[in-house]
């Protein structure tokens, strides 16, 4: 039997280990924004486009990769039933070493500067590493029925087998050796990372947070025993394929059915949600879940075209539908619901019972911010997807309202925080000066 | 064979549907049914509590002689979710509806995960520990009003 004190909820680590991660993710996107803005309609022009490569990173590990490791140290406890061995160590060592990683990579691949890659390999190599191995060793301990442990270790498994690829592909790009299988490796790298990494883990996170939030009916349990477990093979398998096309192909539809399927189900569970009343990261979940089946679509509609695979736009439409719309927006509705809540519930917790009035989750993040950000968000994907087929006329206006939106994700997640700090302020000097004043930072 | 698990958990999933239909009232700003419903499920709340914290959990502890473990937790968490109640009462007859769906919203978190960890792991536990006495107990919840 399980030891009681793994049902405290002191587990959860301190507010400041997931909000550094929250607060810096943005500023990745935001940077991207302007890359795509400097460079211009050129961007999309080739999948080799250094610029493209950096910017491609900058929302990949920048943004979606800093925000997952957040929203991951904070639900570790939770999924593990145990706390994590020094959080706040283990997240100062993952960011710092992340964002330096991720900054130097970004630049070294954007401008091509081989002295930044040959940095940015140890740096971004350990802290990828590290943390991967962290989420694998603190799952050991979760119940074993918890399905959602099961799926965030093997996409923690993945995530560590995209940056073991990235790390091989990155030496290349930093020392200039022949890689013969530089392509395959590539696309493996993408694959695994999109579709095993943030593909698993969405899928493990929405059996707990789609029936929670929204009061739907649970996901069928043929889905949450199978799916990740199934997509994973299906992953590992296309390393040793990478020579027949036919098992490609093969493996490939099978993975695009386990996606749909997933998709799928998640409409349909919303659509029977209990509660009704809109609700912006429904308005998010709903915007991921369908740009995922037009990934879909479009992948296997190019099986059947030949002309489609081969055309400019193939590449880049999959990539801004799997990256923007499918990841960011789900990342993007999560944000809404975690944020305020943990504000919320630091506080509650720090107050005592006759401290000052806690605000509640709408009064931290008004609801209408995060719809004016999430309307900001759904145009400039649009106007992404549209620059693709209109480069010269809409990658200006997409850039613009890429950069807007995430600019304003990251101004209301700065919002949240600074009432935070003005609450904890005030709840420090209602229980007395003195011994809890060096909290105040906390 | 009723177990505590088969029998609280669906209580869950009764005070779940009130509380839908409360906020969801509220939203509308349909004053008069959002008070009638938030009565009913604020009582079906402290019911459920309260068959817990009289008869489930005093017994579980008797019979573990754990009493600052996961009981205790439960109940200062049983404890958060009434003052949540109480401020959504409040707000109830202001007719404020800010203050209303934002607590419900937070109320709503606190809750699922709440009934994740008692239906995922207290009631399992309750159910291997308290296996001889399962019939009076769930007697003495269900003679509760």
């Amino acid at each position: 039997m399980s030891k009681p004190a793994s049902l405290s909820l002191d587990q959860a680590p301190p507010i400041t280990v997931p909000l550094r991660f929250f607060l810096t993710a943005p500023l990745f996107a935001i940077t991207a924004a302007l890359l795509l803005l400097w460079q211009g309609p050129d961007l999309f022009s080739s999948r080799w486009n250094p610029a493209l490569l950096g910017a491609t990173h900058l929302l990949t590990l920048g943004h979606m990769g800093l925000t997952m490791l957040g929203a991951i140290m904070q639900m570790l406890p939770v999924v593990a039933s145990a706390p994590m061995r020094r959080p706040a160590l283990a997240a100062a060592l993952v960011h710092t070493l992340g964002t330096g990683g991720i900054v130097l990579l970004c630049t070294g691949l954007a401008f091509t500067l081989p002295l930044a890659l040959k940095f940015a390999l140890p740096i971004l190599g350990s802290a990828l590493l590290l943390f991967a191995a962290l989420v694998v060793i603190t799952l050991r301990r979760a119940m074993p029925h918890n399905m959602t442990a099961r799926a965030m270790r093997l996409a923690a498994l993945m995530l560590g087998a995209t940056a073991l690829l990235g790390l091989t592909l990155l030496s290349n790009h930093a020392f200039g050796w022949w890689l013969q299988s530089r392509e395959a490796l590539t696309n493996l790298h993408l694959t695994w990372g999109l579709l095993g990494w943030v593909g698993i883990l969405v899928i493990g996170v929405s059996y707990q947070v789609v029936p929670m939030f929204l009061l739907t009916p649970p996901y069928p349990a043929k889905i949450t025993r199978w799916l990740a477990a199934l997509l994973f093979i299906l992953l590992l398998a296309l390393a040793p394929a990478s020579h027949s096309p036919a098992l490609r192909i093969l493996l490939g539809s099978l993975l695009a059915a386990g996606f749909a399927v997933f998709a799928l189900t998640t409409l349909r569970l919303q659509s029977q949600r209990r509660r009704k009343q809109p609700d912006v990261t429904l308005n998010f979940w709903r915007g991921g879940m369908i740009s995922l089946l037009l990934a879909v679509a479009l992948w296997l509609a190019a099986r059947v075209i030949p002309a489609l695979d081969m055309a400019q736009s193939y590449n880049p439409l999959l990539g801004v539908l799997m990256i923007v719309g499918f990841a960011m927006s789900v990342i993007n509705g999560m944000l809404y619901k975690i944020v305020p809540f943990l504000v919320w519930f630091h506080l509650q917790s720090r107050r005592g019972p006759s401290g000052p009035k806690v605000p509640n989750v709408r009064e931290i993040l008004p609801e209408s911010r995060a719809r004016g950000q999430m309307w900001l968000h759904f145009a400039a994907l649009g106007s992404l997807l549209a620059a693709i087929f209109l480069p010269a006329s809409l990658t200006y206006p997409a850039a613009l309202l890429f950069g807007a939106s995430n600019l304003w994700l990251w101004l209301n997640v700065i919002l949240a925080s600074r009432t935070y700090r003005r609450i904890n302020g005030l709840i420090i000097e209602a229980s007395g000066h003195g011994a809890a004043a060096p909290q105040i930072m906390k | 064979m009723t177990t505590i698990s088969n029998f609280l958990a669906p209580d869950h999933q009764r005070c779940d549907n009130l509380f839908a239909v409360a906020e969801a009232a509220a939203a509308r700003g349909d004053w008069d049914n959002a008070a009638t419903g938030f009565v009913h499920f604020q009582n079906a709340m402290l019911h459920h509590f309260a068959m817990e914290e009289e008869v489930m959990f005093p017994a579980f502890e008797t019979r573990t002689g754990m009493t600052q473990g996961p009981t205790a937790m439960m109940r200062s968490e049983h404890r958060q979710m009434t003052d949540l109640l109480n401020q959504m009462a409040e707000a109830a007859a202001r007719k404020d509806s800010d203050a209303f769906l934002g607590d419900a919203e937070t109320l709503l978190i606190i809750m699922q995960q709440h009934n994740m960890k008692e239906e995922q792991m207290l009631y399992q536990m309750a159910d291997q520990v308290l296996a001889g006495e399962l019939e009076e107990l769930i007697g003495r919840m269900r003679a509760m009003d």
